[in-house]
Parts: C-alpha cells; structure tokens; sequence
C-alpha cells in the first residue's frame, strides 16, 4: 500500500585526494560533500565529524564518528571507516541494566566491541550530527535541546566504561554540522535529532515542492541498493501511491499541529524512551493524538482507495522502532523484542479507544524492562467475544506473563488491530531512511498480507482466525495463525527430584551416557582444529564458506562441530574473535527438505513464514550489504535428506556462503564421503567447494581413550574389559554409541550380579562378554530352537522341499507333502492344512520365512530368510 | 458361548442335594458364574498376571531400566523382540504394574502409547503424541498446525527439558517394525536421539514380532538406538506347559467359595493327569508354544461348564480341539452343491494329471463330462451355463483363484485358474460330505480321473 519515499542523495569527494594508498588502490579524501538532489543545501562531512549511517531502524540511525574517507581508483566506491557508537536502543535490553541508571534518551556510548564492520559504505550516511562528551558525574543538559547526542560511557558489550577522552579527542565538540542553512528536505532538518526529525516533519506543514521532489525520486532509490539492505524493487510501483499520501500526510500534519501544538509525537517517543519523563499533559496528548489516529484508521480500513483522509501515522512505530533494533552482539533478544513491542503497540491501541492514559505508563514500564518481561496489561476489561478471552487467558496462563487479564476487542477492533501494525510499518518506511530489510519485503506484499505472515508471534496470538483467513496470502496466514507455537512447549517439569547417582556403577554409568557431555573430546583433536580454524578465520575475516564433513555414524561429527562452537563462543567472550550467530539445523528434524529456510529464518531473526517466503527473505539478507552484520555459522546435520529433485534447497545453502556481504559459514554433515559426487549436481557440488573433511571410524585404542576419559578415573572397569568392547566395536563398526552403550549395559549385568555381595565390584570380562552377547549375537538361532516342534518340522520340510527343487523359492502346497512325509517319519499325527498354515504365517511373522501375502493360501511362495545351515545348526543341537 | 441357567435356583437346589457336604456354601450356580468370571478374565487377557514365570529376568531387566528413567532421568531405548503370543505385551504391562506402584515413579512418569497399526505414518503419530503428553492446551484451540509445526513444536518441547529436572517420558511403540517403514524413519529418529541427547528423559520401548527388526532401522537410526533388545523366546518343554495349563485352570485361594474352589481346583488336577488330556495338549504344544493358543482351547471348554457340566471333562477338550484344528477349506467344502463338488473333483484331477499346472473352465468342463459319459447317469447333466456359474461361485468363495495376469481380456470360459485346496483336504471333505453320491465319492478317490 503505502511505499516509504526516499530522498535520493548525491554524494561527492570535496576537493582532491588527500593521499593514494599503493597498496590497497585507493584514494583517501578529507571530506564529503551530501546533497539531496534539487535541494540547495549541502552537508559536508569531514573526518573527525560524527555521523549517522543508515541502519535497520530509521528512527535511530547509527551514529558513528568518521576516522577515514576513501575511495576507489575509479571513483565507484566511495568507502568510509568509522567508529561506531551505539544507541541504548542497541544494547542488549539484558545488559541494560549494568548502567545502572536509565539512559538519558540522547545517549550514546562509545563502541568498543569487536564484531562489527568497520568498514561502511559512504552512501549510506545520512546527515551528520553533534556528538558532546560529558564527563562521568555531569548531568545530562537539558534535554530540549535534541540536536545533540552524548557520550558519557564505552560499551564493550559486557561491561560500560567511563571513556577515556583520549578516545574522543581529535575534536571534542565532536562535530560540527555543517549545515548551510535550514532546509525543508527530511534528510537534512538542521534542528530536529535524529529521533525526532522525522515526526516533526510530519508535524509541521510540509511545503509541497519536498513532497513533489520526494515523490520523483522514489525511483532513484534503486541506486541506492548497495547501501540499504531495506530497500526492495517493488516500491517503485507505489512512490505514486506515497506521493499521494504525502500531501495527506500534510493535511494531517496542520491538523494534529492544531490538536497537539507541543508536537506530541515527538514527546511520545520520548516518553517511551525515557520512562523517567513521565508528564501527565503528554499522555493527555498522546491519547488525543491515538484517538484522532483511530479515525483514520477506521477509514482506512473500510476504503482501501488512497484518499487524502488516509493518513500516516507516526505515533504508532514509534515505540517499535525504537526496540526493533538491537546490538548484532545480542542475538537472542533480537527475536524476542519485535513481538513484545506489537504487544505494546497493541495495548496501547486498544485503551486509546477507551481513553486509557493509563497505558503510557505502562508501556515505559515495559519498555524500559528487560525484553522477557511481560506486557504490563491495562486494567481487566470485559471482552466481548469469547475467543479472544479465550485466547488471551491462554497466552496469560502459557507465557506466564500477564498479571492482569489482557483482553480484545469486539470483531471490528481485531481487523483493525492489523491495519494499523501495517500501516505503522508501511508509513514508517515511506522516509528516507530504510527499515530493516525483512520488513521492507513485506511491505511489498501489502496490508492484509503482511498482516498474516509478518507480524510477529505473539501479535498472531491476540489475532483470531477471523481476521486470517481473510488474507490473501492463505497459506502463509493459515501457518502463522494456527501455528503451535504459541506458548513455548514443554514437558513439565517432575514432581520429584531426580535421584542422584549412589555407588560407583551408577556414577559410571551416567558419565557413560551418550548424552552426558564430556568434558573434552578425545581422539577429535585433529578435526577439531581443522574445523575451528576455518570457522575462525571466516568469522574474522568476515567472509563466507561452507564445509563438507563425513563419516559413518557415531564417529563425533556433530560432537565435534559442537565442541568448536563453544571454544568459539568462549572466545568470543573473551573478545579474541568478532561475536557469531550459530544456528543448526537436521534434516531428519524436519518434514520436508523447504523446511530448512523457514527452521533457518526462524532460528535467525524469529520471524515465522512459508518455505517460499522464507527462502526469498534469506535470499534477501544474504544478498544485500548491511553494515554491522555479524557472521553466521550454519550447521546442516544429515544434509543428504535436504535432496531435492532439482536441489534448490542444496544449492541455496552452498550459494549463500559465496554472496559477497553474506559473511555466512556453512558446515555440513552427512554419513557418505562422496556425497557430492554421488547425489549432487554439478553447480552444487562446485559451490559445496572442496573443504572436506572426513571422520574415519574410531580405532580400537581411541575407544578406549573416549571410555576412559568419560570414565574420567572412575575406577569401575577392568582394563580387559575396556580394551574388550573397545576391540570389539572397533572390528564392527567403530561407532563410539555402541561402545557408550555396551559399556553401560556391563555396568547394569555386574550390578544384577552383585546383589547379594554389598562389596565393590569392577565391571569385568564376562559382564561384557554378556552384554556383547545380548546385543549382537543373532536371534534367528534361539528362535529356531525355541520354536515349537511343528514350527520346526516346517522349516525342516522346506529346507527339504529346497534341496528336492533345487531352488530356493517353493510353494506352499509343495512344502506341505514334505512336512506331511516328515510327520509320519516322526510318528506325529498328521495335520490339516489350515494348521500347517497357522505354522506357516507365524514363522513368517517373526521373518524365519519371507512369505507372499497370505490371501494366496496354499499357492503362497515361501523363501528362507536365514541360512539353511544355521537351521540345520539349530536343529541339530536339539 | 455362556450357557444360560434357565431354572438356577431349581438346579443348583438339586444340585446341592446330590452334593450335600456343599449345602452350607453358595448355590452351584453362582459359584459357577463366579468361575466363568474369574477364568475368563485370565483368559482373554483382561487381568495382567501376577507373575510370569518364563520371563523373571527379561522382567528384572525391563524393570531396572525404566525404574532409573523415571527416577534417575536416564535416557533409554529398548525392544522387545519375540513371536506373536509370546507375551512381550504381557511382560511390558506387568513391568508397568509394578513400577507404577511406586509413589515416586506415579507423580513423575508420563506415558505415551503409539501402536504401529494405528499411527500408520508419523503426522498421526505426532498428533498422537501430542495428545496424550497434553500438550495440545498449549497449542490452542486450533485443531494442529501443519505436520511441520508438529515436529517443531515437539522437539522443542523435548529439547526444553533436561535430565534432572523434567518429567520423564516413556514412549511404548507397539508394532515397532512398522514405524520403521514410515518416511526417512523420522519418529524413530528423532525419539531415539532425545534418548541419546541431554534433553527430555525419554524411554523408548519397542514391542515387535520381526526377529531382523535391526535390519529395518536406517544407519543413523540405528546408531542411535541402544541395542538392547529383550528376547522372549519361550524355552518351555511339555511338563512345564502341562503346568501353566493346571495353574490357568485353577481358582486362586480367595474365591469366595473355598470348598467349591478346592473341587474344582482338585479336579482339574486330575483333568490334566488324564492321558487322552494329555495328549490333546501335546498335540496343541507341538502346534505352538505361545499362550493365545492355548488360551483360545481352554476358553472353548470353559464355555461348556454349565450346573448340568459342572467340570471339564477330556471329552470337552477333545471337541474344543477338534473346533481348533478344523481345516477351514474343507468346512468350506461341505456347504457345497454337488455340481460344485464335482467341478472340485474334476479340478483335482487336473491336477493330478497336469501337475499342478493351472486350468480353465473348458477343461474342468470336459473332465466332468468324461465322468458323466463313464457313469451314464443323467442325474447330474447339467446345461453349461448351469455349470459355469457353478464355476464362478468356486472362484467367489476363492476356492479357485485366477492366474496373475491372465484376467480381464480372455473369455471365462478360457481364464486360467489355479486351485487353491490341497487333494488331502478335497478328499477329507469327501469323507465328510453328508450323503455324497457313492460314484462322485468313488471318482473323488481314485488316482485317476
């Protein structure tokens, strides 16, 4: 519906290069000179200067500090090095509280992480802006003057440090803006911050010439590609649409001028970031402001035409964008706090109807509480339909979040409560700056669309059926809607305590547990290291790659892969490497080989959608340049199940890693070494590339190095005994569960064996020689012998029948006159044919025989399923 | 079969005056109602067994295993292995019996049954699954998302949980064999790695008659499963399955008629000590071992006893097994028409004389009116339609079958047929025929048509 209009801004070198760099070809220059295209006015932006840089979220654009420009021997790349800040916005919400105090809303903090590009494109930065220190015990200036930002602390995403002013010193008023003189255009509002520009903008009358320029250069926007990952083709068709809804958005503008002279828009977004600025007149404002909002709204929602009363609405992304970004450092909380903050959204739409006030309160609370927190709840309200109590007492019980009961509202309210979710993402986008990139996607899809599969999960939850199922994108909706995921699963928890571990056996026994985690992996030590040096040296480097890894099952593959994840992410801790995102996935964990994109888009930003949407949203983010991107590292167990006939899937996978801005690993698994050769087409196989890595079995000493360190100086075992599973498995199959397994089994048998002596007891030969019996040795043998006389006789009369025919297929009626001939030569009764069939099948169930269907009766084929001498053994030893 | 007791109060009256050391205890009738009760229930598997004598250790293992699931949290995987009738469900209940009676393991341990001829693929599975972990009230009021979102949604449940502080799961799968042919095995798997991952305690218990039921599991599967497999393998001889017999047979102590149980349960004593007893049972014991057979005799007997037919008596048993041996084919055979019949004589003959090769109706045809022209009687001249459908209503009651692909183009006349009975059960049917015409029984008989 609505498209984000976008000034085309022209970026130009002032003045000559300052120096040539050799050996990296590139020209460094002193300043850069931004205009917006049919504006007079230029901002220059120079090193020293601070600067925001276009970013996920528009309302708070990133701010970094220019070190370096350059640019290429061409003049095609036009590069920046900077130093970044970050906003409290972007802080992790969990690490928010080592601040101890409530960020000032201008605040920014010295970013001293690693993990982050420094590198950024020089057409996506914005404007400049001016970046004060403060010292540590200063009080914040007064807050009305927005311009500027301040830095009191360094934030190293651990910990914040006072900054050390050297750090800042080359110019400590930080930057001067060089704006020449105040101008109309939203890129370049001298006087608003960057939080508030652009709702000002929307405040104030907006002089027509910057509607009509904006509006001719939405189509411009696609030059501007490199630099926005936001930015997606199929706004073009819609710049017309926006133009339209500009000059709207004017009308409005005069008229909420007139309804909320002190700009309430702005203050509201304040006062969602600052909870400590809590005033009742802008509440009042605020719900007059939501009110006049509604209507719109309601419009909206009945004439989908784009006449002037639709309007923007600014108030409603406020508090969203805000959260909506996060640090790259956190990724959990990325995932959470979109839908927390629609919840937000949510409540306060509903209460603006009913003139709640109360609601802005409770939204700072919120908002300034970690992202796990609840939704403070307005006051219990009687719903009119029972679903939606139903639903909302369900999300209170599963999520534990709610104190106070959440309600909807009668049918009408919860079309609506969509549209505007929509229309808050639509019109926030319809500026210049560039949301994230996900979003601008769905955005293309329109309203009712985006209603169904964009709008986060908890957002779904208060939505009914209703409302979905009048998308038009069906499926998608269907999925989201009835999706299980409502509340986050899980087994209760048990009543009882577990028991712990008393004597020796037992200790053993559950540190010989598959599933225990040792605290090392013996034997790995070589792949360990060939694997965490490739993932090492991506993640630094900041590129891409995938990796094959094979081998028989239970050689520590996935172990393996695990174990170096954790040295990485301990390292990472530590600051030795850029922070990483891992996600894995299995495909025997999923249905179908598409699911893969929708279980990837899920793990990476929590979105849910269909395979098809999925996979074009991954396709967007790993194609398009994002500045501050951390790398993700991609586990696809068992990759041969994600077989596709035409290997899309596969070939997504490998191709990803080899997008320039992707900064993808992919590290797959599967059991055969010539996997790619073997079920992969060539283009895949060529991207899977050659890194390769095989698991060989484990040997016999290795066994028993992996027993003995999981054992670790447990003393339960004889040595023979180790060193006889450790043989044993390793002539079999070298498969480290089996020995795991057996090993526990010995436990258990010298357990039972030691009953009545109370005495410590070691796990010796013949418990594993026992254990090895009962889990290898064939049953056929023991089942022959243990069957009855006439199942025994049978297999004796087609063992005959055999030889006679010379084949080793016969019919039934064929097997039945030998068995006949056998009955009287053992002086049995002779017996009816029905029995001998009775026979006949229960042999054939346990698979002794392999049998025809039985329909046929007498005319059934029968073949052997076991040797005949193992019969003839059997029968013998009678 | 219950026998009704159409005068109880006259009988049993008569009855106890026969028997008058009983006069003090309840009426006959009664008493033999409560029999009915206590036996059948044994006997139709309603009421687990105390005890079972065969599988003590297979008993003591299962049970240890699932006793440190449910108390220690340790993952497990297990199958149960043995031919049909050889009571693996019986060991499985039995061991749940008696772990349920502790306190702990009842508060902790949450069962879900899944039986491979009724979750034929995993989507049901999942559902079921989800169903009686009730789980369902966390997916909301929407019936299920898609088979996709199942397998999500459950694995994250199960990923969620860890050893020491989650409920454990014990996850019996009946018919283990046929969850192995669902697609890529993706139950199986993904049970048996929670069971090998530090995540939901989980036990899984296969039951399964395949003996080669390892072969089915794919590599991956497989590595992930244990290997522990509990074999039930009957080792029984004849004397100890003359003992179960007499035990299955007799009442426990507290019946409510002491002295009526004592004579029942002396009798039966002497039941089994019959020699013509006994040898039925061997009879039975050389058929099969397993105890649904057995069960199915003993009830066949048992529905005999009335308060006319107070006991069992060897010749109540010999028609019980009589019913039980019965050839099915050649009762089919005795509700025949006598053209009918003869068109399964002339078939036999074909047999005979072709070799089991396969034949067709003009041939059957001919070969009965050979036999007509021989005897000269026009008893049974038959017009040839007449005859035909007399054909096709051998091949309805499947008596004959067609050839695999010789169906629909030819004529009916000319379709291929093989036979599908066995001379020795045409001929025992013969025997048996009531009123068979001397020469058809003569022509049956002989060796040559």
């Amino acid at each position: 519906m609505k498209a984000r209009l976008r000034v085309r801004r022209v970026y130009k070198w002032q003045g000559e290069p300052l120096r040539f760099d050799r050996k990296l070809k590139n020209f460094e220059y002193g300043s850069l000179i931004i205009s917006v295209e049919g504006l007079p006015r230029r901002n220059i932006i120079n090193t020293g200067h601070c600067i925001l840089i276009e970013g996920e979220d528009e309302d708070n654009p990133y701010v970094a500090k220019v070190i370096k420009l350059f640019g290429d021997e061409g003049g095609m790349q036009k590069k920046a090095i900077v130093q970044w800040f970050v906003r409290a916005s972007e802080v992790p919400v969990s690490k928010l509280p080592l601040l101890g105090r409530k960020p000032h809303p201008q605040e920014i903090f010295y970013y001293q992480g690693r993990g982050c590009n420094e590198e950024v494109n020089a057409e996506s930065i914005l404007r400049p802006v001016q970046v004060k220190q403060l010292d540590g015990p200063a009080a914040f200036p007064d807050s009305s003057d927005k311009d500027t930002l301040y830095v009191k602390l360094s934030w190293d995403t651990k910990t914040f440090k006072m900054v050390d002013s050297a750090l800042l010193s080359p110019s400590t008023p930080l930057c001067c803006p060089k704006a020449c003189h105040p101008n109309s255009s939203p890129s370049s509002l001298p006087s608003g911050t960057p939080a508030s520009r652009r709702v000002k903008q929307r405040a104030l009358p907006t002089p027509d010439p910057a509607v009509i320029q904006q509006a001719a250069s939405a189509d411009h926007r696609h030059t501007e590609a490199t630099t926005s990952p936001g930015k997606d083709g199929g706004l073009n068709a819609e710049s017309l649409d926006s133009k339209i809804k500009l000059s709207a958005s004017k009308c409005l503008g005069t008229k909420r001028k007139n309804a909320s002279a002190r700009t309430p828009g702005v203050r509201k977004r304040l006062e969602l970031h600052s909870p400590e600025k809590k005033s009742l007149p802008f509440k009042d404002a605020l719900s007059q402001l939501l009110d006049e909002e509604f209507e719109s709204e309601v419009e909206l929602a009945q004439k989908l035409s784009t006449s002037p009363p639709q309007l923007l609405h600014p108030t409603y992304n406020l508090t969203p964008r805000g959260k909506m970004h996060t640090t790259p450092a956190n990724s959990d909380s990325i995932s959470l706090k979109p839908s927390l903050v629609i919840m937000n959204k949510l409540s306060v739409y509903d209460m603006d109807i009913e003139s709640q006030t109360r609601a802005v309160s409770s939204l700072t609370e919120v908002d300034s509480e970690s992202s796990l927190v609840p939704l403070a709840a307005p006051k219990p309200r009687t719903s009119k339909r029972k679903s939606a109590q139903l639903v909302s007492s369900r999300i209170k019980k599963q999520l534990n979040l709610l104190d106070e009961q959440q309600n909807l509202d009668s049918d009408t309210e919860d079309e609506q409560e969509f549209v505007p979710s929509n229309k808050a993402l639509s019109s926030s986008s319809d500026d210049d700056e560039m949301i994230h990139g996900d979003e601008s996607v769905q955005v293309k899809k329109g309203r009712r669309c985006t209603a169904g599969t964009l709008v986060p999960r908890s957002k779904k939850n208060l939505s009914t059926t209703r409302t979905c199922r009048k998308t038009p994108n069906k499926k998608g909706a269907a999925n989201t809607s009835h999706t299980p995921r409502l509340g986050t699963p899980t087994i209760p928890s048990r009543l009882i305590p577990a028991r712990h571990p008393v004597n020796i056996l037992e200790v053993a026994r559950t540190r010989l547990h598959v599933s225990s985690v040792p605290e090392s992996l013996p034997c790995r030590e070589q792949e360990f290291q060939d694997i965490y040096s490739f993932v090492e040296t991506k993640i630094i480097d900041g590129t891409g790659g995938c990796m094959y890894i094979s081998g028989v099952p239970g050689t520590g593959k996935t172990a393996t892969v695990h174990e170096v994840i954790r040295c990485l992410r301990n390292a990472a801790n530590m600051n030795e490497i850029p922070s990483f995102h891992f996600i894995e996935i299995n495909g025997m964990k999923m249905t179908d080989p598409h699911q893969a994109y929708v279980q990837i888009l899920e793990k990476l930003t929590g979105q849910k959608a269909t395979a098809d949407h999925a996979a074009s949203l991954l396709e967007k983010r790993f194609t398009n340049p994002a500045p501050r991107i951390e790398t993700t590292v991609l586990l696809v167990d068992e990759l041969d199940l994600l077989w596709t006939r035409k290997q899309n899937v596969m070939y997504n996978l490998f191709d990803w890693p080899t997008r320039r801005h992707s900064r993808l690993v992919v590290l797959t698994i599967a059991n055969t070494m010539d996997l790619p050769e073997r079920i992969m087409i060539n283009r895949v196989a060529s991207r899977l590339g050659l890194t390769r890595m095989s698991f060989q079995p484990y040997g016999f000493k290795q066994l028993q190095q992996i027993i003995m360190s999981r054992l670790n100086k447990v003393k339960a075992f004889e040595d023979d005994a180790l060193q006889l599973v450790s043989r044993k498995v390793a002539a079999l199959s070298g498969d480290a569960r089996r020995c795991l397994d057996i090993c526990r089994r010995a436990t258990e048998l010298c357990e039972h064996s030691a009953t009545n002596t109370s005495t410590r007891r070691l796990v010796g030969m013949n418990h594993v020689m026992d254990a090895l019996n009962e889990m290898f040795s064939s049953s056929f043998i023991t089942a022959v012998k243990s069957a009855s006389v006439q199942e025994q006789l049978f297999l004796r009369a087609v063992i005959a029948e055999f030889r006679r025919l010379g084949l080793e297929e016969a019919t039934f009626q064929q097997v039945f006159i030998q068995h006949q001939a056998l009955c009287r030569v053992e002086g049995l009764q002779s017996i009816s044919v029905s029995e001998v069939l009775a026979v006949c099948q229960r042999l054939g169930a346990c698979r002794l025989l392999l049998l025809e269907t039985s329909r046929l009766g007498v005319l059934q084929r029968i073949r052997l399923n076991i040797s005949q001498d193992d019969i003839l053994y059997a029968l013998k030893s009678d | 079969m219950d026998v009704p007791y159409p005068a109880k109060s006259f009988q049993s009256r008569v009855i106890m005056s026969k028997r008058k050391a009983k006069g003090a205890s309840k009426p006959i009738g009664e008493c033999i109602s409560q029999l009915q009760k206590c036996l059948r229930e044994r006997l139709c598997h309603n009421r687990i067994p105390s005890q079972l004598e065969a599988s003590e250790a297979q008993h003591k293992h299962l049970l240890g295993l699932l006793q440190r699931t449910a108390n220690n949290g340790e993952s497990n995987s297990v199958l149960i292995i043995g031919p049909r009738g050889s009571g693996k469900t019986a060991l499985l209940k039995c061991v749940l019996r008696d772990l349920l009676q502790e306190k702990e393991v009842q508060k902790n341990l949450l069962q879900v049954h899944l039986n491979g001829l009724l979750q034929t693929d995993d989507r049901i599975a999942l559902k079921e699954i989800t169903r009686q972990l009730n789980l369902e009230n966390v997916v909301g009021d929407k019936v299920f998302g898609s088979f996709a979102e199942n397998l999500v949604f459950l694995l994250e449940a199960l990923k969620k949980g860890d050893r020491s502080t989650t409920r454990p799961v014990l996850f019996v799968l009946d018919e283990f064999d046929l969850f192995a042919h669902h697609k890529n095995q993706t139950l199986l798997y993904n049970l048996l790695d929670v069971s090998q991952s530090a995540q939901a305690p989980v036990a899984v218990v296969g039951l399964t008659c395949r003996l080669d039921v390892l072969e089915l599991l794919e590599k991956r599967v497989k590595s992930r499963f244990s290997h522990r497999q509990i074999h039930l393998l009957s080792t029984l001889s004849f004397t100890q399955y003359l003992e179960q017999v007499a035990s299955q047979l007799s009442l426990p102590d507290d019946f409510p008629d002491r002295e009526f149980a004592l004579d029942w349960n002396s009798s039966m004593r002497r039941f089994c000590e019959d020699k013509s007893v006994e040898g039925i049972l061997q009879r039975h014991f050389n058929s099969s071992k397993d105890f649904c057979s057995l069960h199915m005799l003993l009830m066949l007997c048992l529905s005999r006893i009335s308060t006319v037919n107070p006991t069992i008596k060897p010749a109540d048993i010999l028609e019980a097994s009589r019913l039980c041996f019965s050839d099915a084919k050649s009762n089919m055979l005795h509700g025949l028409s006598i053209l009918e019949l003869c068109l399964v004589i002339a078939m036999k003959h074909l047999n005979d004389v072709y070799e089991g090769e396969p034949f067709n109706f003009q041939m059957v045809h001919n070969e009965f009116k050979k036999f007509l022209q021989r005897k000269s009687s026009s008893v049974y001249n038959f017009e040839q339609p007449v005859v035909m459908k007399a054909f096709e209503h051998l091949q309805q009651l499947e008596l004959i079958r067609p050839v695999d692909g010789s169906s629909a183009k030819t004529q009916r006349e000319y379709q291929l047929m093989n036979l599908a009975l066995d001379s020795s059960q045409i001929i025992e049917a013969l025997h048996k025929y009531p009123q068979c015409p001397t020469d058809i029984k003569q022509w049956g008989m002989s060796a040559f048509g």
